[in-house]
């Protein structure tokens, strides 16, 4: 399955890209991280990772699709 | 009203929004630049916002606050972009009969809004840039 990752913060640093696409076996949220730490090392680093489907927060047993709107969320820091 | 705007906000005009002449009490808050951070002089802040998500957070946030307040009026503006010490980064402004919801409320949205919203701030200091809360601080300072 080929997915297309929205980047923000540190997570752009780190795959370099605003829109990044991503290539794997997966289709759940759960194996998204799981490949982006195998990918991706540094981002075992940060303190917490969330994803974000189509603008909601996503359940790590949520199943992706190719033309979801799939964020990667780092820790927030607004205000 | 929610707005994420890359214009320097107007507070009055937050505060105008959240009004109601059915209000006693408007309370807001102004979350603005400090210039140190770690004791290291910040130059600048960079913050960059999912946009569409920031406001359907910040719309969940403010829906659940009027569900446990008596709320009359709100508004949430949020900056992005590049922010130097002293400049106003956040207003929350809301409006109730009388002051203890409108205190409470005004705390709750703003809490929730750091917590929540999808919005990320990078500390620029004289020697480097930092995204504030990504990483452990004793992982960040040694980088």
């Amino acid at each position: 399955m080929k997915y297309t990752l929205k980047t923000f913060g540190i997570t752009r640093d780190i795959l370099g890209g605003r829109e990044v696409d991503f290539e794997m076996d997966g289709m759940k949220v759960s194996e998204l991280k799981s490949e982006l730490a195998a990918r991706f090392p540094e981002m075992k680093s940060l303190n917490s990772l969330l994803i974000a489907v189509n603008n909601q927060y996503a359940a790590d047993d949520l199943i992706l699709a190719e033309t979801d709107e799939i964020a990667l969320i780092p820790p927030v820091s607004g205000g | 009203m929610i707005k994420i705007t890359e214009k320097a906000i107007d507070v009055q005009k937050v505060i105008e929004t959240a009004s109601s002449l059915s209000a006693g009490a408007v309370n807001v808050f102004v979350g603005t630049v400090r210039n140190k951070s770690h004791d290291k002089n910040v130059v600048w802040l960079e913050y960059e916002a999912y946009e569409a998500m920031a406001v359907a957070e910040i719309r969940k946030i403010i829906d659940e606050a009027a569900h446990k307040w008596d709320l009359l009026g709100w508004a949430v503006s949020h900056r992005i972009g590049t922010l130097k010490p002293g400049e106003v980064a956040v207003v929350v402004a809301v409006s109730s009969p009388h002051r203890k919801a409108s205190f409470e409320a005004c705390q709750f949205i703003i809490d929730n809004v750091k917590a929540k919203a999808p919005i990320w701030k990078k500390e620029v200091f004289e020697d480097g840039g930092e995204w504030v809360d990504a990483r452990p601080i004793s992982a960040s300072m040694n980088n």
